[in-house]
């Protein structure tokens, strides 16, 4: 029988360290977070035409309409090429650590029932926008390529922004899914958060544009700041960027991730009271 | 079957289990209100008592109800055998594999097709793809939805719903099966097939726990019942003296 493979014993005073014991369950679990994963795919577009197309068409609608509202402002060299690739980095950290969120309040009902790890909804939540970025890459290199600017071998270079965007987002996703999960209204503010965050990150505009001092002040308090310029340099600018670029923001999404990995398995138990 | 005949751990073991919520006295409703509260320093902390110290073993194949009012801690100990929560104080030892029979609609998703959510359910279970290939065309004939399968859920009837959660659930013998309040799905001829299929189980040796307010269930399919009153053990026996127990407790509050 199949029940046997899952055979074990259960002891309450043996549980190894929530955060530890988390990263175990994720694995032994891994098949439900790629059901989770394509649950949110498939649902998204279910019922509308273009289906899984609307992922590549809605960066590139929100691209033109900002190219054409802004261009004469920043008068600069393949300006859609630039926004295109802010818009990438941003709208996948927005929107994966949104479903983080929306996924885990989801699954409320389900983690008061029934043992899951509680990390799944957020790790899916993450996988998705993976999948959302990885096809908007397409459109991405056909408008780089109508803007005439090169395709140089730095885009290899591209999968360590995107590593570290994801465990970025992760650990956000994570740590404010762990309030929002008793307080809806974390949701709401977040929005707010995030309208704010975007203008205060160089999507729209090249940083050299601002005031000094918000040119100085930025990059200290902006970790967007860094993870949209990697991703943005080996496409916009043909150029891998230089290790003194790479090794700090590193640093600092190892530690996000660590940090929000570990509040919210602390407070994983608890969920099951409050929810 | 020799077994049966060797001493055996019990199969749910609590010992002096306490479950206790730290809860605010008021509910706050938004994060400002709880943010105004924790600056002013004003949120007082009630210690409530779930579950106070209950001790209890269960064993292979037994049927196992536990009746009480609303609030006295049922679900909770229920919760903790699932281990979704850990008690505050004392031990849990379970042997085996735990499925709880989720409430209709947990776990699933309307836009989906039954076989999708089939797949989705069974993932949450703890099954791997293989294997939910393997039981995916019994658990579409028990529920009997035949070519809806292929429909998204949210044209089901709740009926069609209920059939295909409770065959997803059960399409695996578990070795503890938690049942909370969820015995009547569909209709009576449904019902009929769900009893036989736990009956089944229990004759494979499931051990079934389960929470209900219907006494006619526990007094039927249980062999051992607990009455559980504001987080305290009160009774623990055969159904028909816990019932009148819990009976009797009712007339004295009334008189």
């Amino acid at each position: 029988m199949i029940a046997n493979r899952h055979t074990q014993v259960y002891d309450s005073t043996k549980r190894p360290a929530p955060a530890i014991e988390e990263i175990r369950q994720v694995f032994r679990y891994r098949y439900l977070i790629g059901q989770l994963l394509r649950r949110d795919i498939l649902t998204r577009y279910k019922r509308s035409a273009l289906g899984v197309a609307w992922t590549m068409i809605n960066p590139l609608g929100t691209m033109l309409i900002l190219a054409v509202v802004f261009s004469q402002v920043f008068k600069m060299e393949g300006y859609a090429s630039f926004i295109l690739t802010g818009l990438m980095a941003w709208n996948f950290f927005a929107q994966a650590s949104n479903a983080a969120i929306i996924n885990l309040v989801w699954g409320g009902g389900l983690i008061k029932r029934i043992y899951i790890p509680r990390t799944s909804f957020a790790i899916a939540a993450v996988g998705t926008g993976l999948v959302n970025l990885a096809l908007a890459l397409i459109p991405l290199i056909v408008v780089v390529v109508i803007n005439g600017l090169k395709i140089t071998w730095a885009i290899v270079f591209l999968p360590v922004p995107i590593l570290l965007l994801a465990m970025f987002t992760l650990g956000v996703g994570l740590f404010l899914s762990s309030f929002a999960v008793y307080f809806p209204d974390v949701a709401e503010m977040y929005q707010i958060v995030l309208t704010a965050w975007m203008y205060l990150t160089p999507i729209i505009y090249p940083v050299d544009r601002l005031p000094e001092l918000a040119q100085k002040i930025i990059p200290f308090v902006n970790p967007m700041y860094w993870l949209v310029e990697l991703f943005r340099m080996p496409i916009y600018a043909g150029k891998i960027p230089p290790w003194s670029m790479i090794w700090p923001i590193s640093l600092l999404c190892i530690v996000v991730l660590v940090f929000g990995w570990w509040f919210f398995c602390r407070r994983a138990d608890e969920m099951a009271y409050r929810i | 079957m020799t077994e049966y005949f060797i001493q055996q751990p019990p199969q749910i073991s609590l010992q002096d289990i306490v479950v206790s919520y730290k809860a605010p006295t008021e509910r706050f409703a938004t994060f400002k209100e709880y943010a105004i509260r924790v600056v002013q320093g004003k949120i007082r902390q009630a210690e409530f008592l779930a579950v106070n110290h209950v001790n209890l073993d269960i064993y292979r194949g037994e049927v196992f109800g536990i009746i009480g009012q609303n609030g006295a801690g049922k679900s909770t100990l229920l919760k903790v055998v699932a281990r979704v929560l850990p008690p505050t104080e004392g031990r849990v030892v379970i042997h085996g594999w735990i499925a709880p029979l989720l409430e209709l609609g947990a776990g699933f998703h309307p836009e989906l097709t039954g076989r999708e959510n089939i797949f989705l359910n069974g993932a949450i279970l703890g099954f791997s793809r293989k294997e939910i290939e393997g039981y995916f065309q019994e658990v579409v004939d028990f529920s009997e939805l035949g070519e809806f399968i292929e429909a998204p859920i949210r044209t089901y009837s709740s009926g069609m719903l209920g059939r295909l959660g409770f065959a997803a659930a059960t399409v695996q013998r578990p070795d503890i099966l938690l049942v909370d309040e969820v015995l009547s799905v569909g209709d009576e001829a449904f019902q009929e097939k769900c009893f036989k299929r736990i009956d089944s189980f229990r004759g494979q040796g499931t051990t079934i726990l389960m929470v209900t307010h219907a006494m006619g269930q526990v007094q039927e399919m249980c062999q051992r019942a607990a009455w559980l009153d504001h987080g305290n053990l009160m009774f623990v026996g055969k159904p028909e003296d816990v019932i009148s127990a819990y009976r009797a407790s009712f007339d004295w509050h009334e008189k």
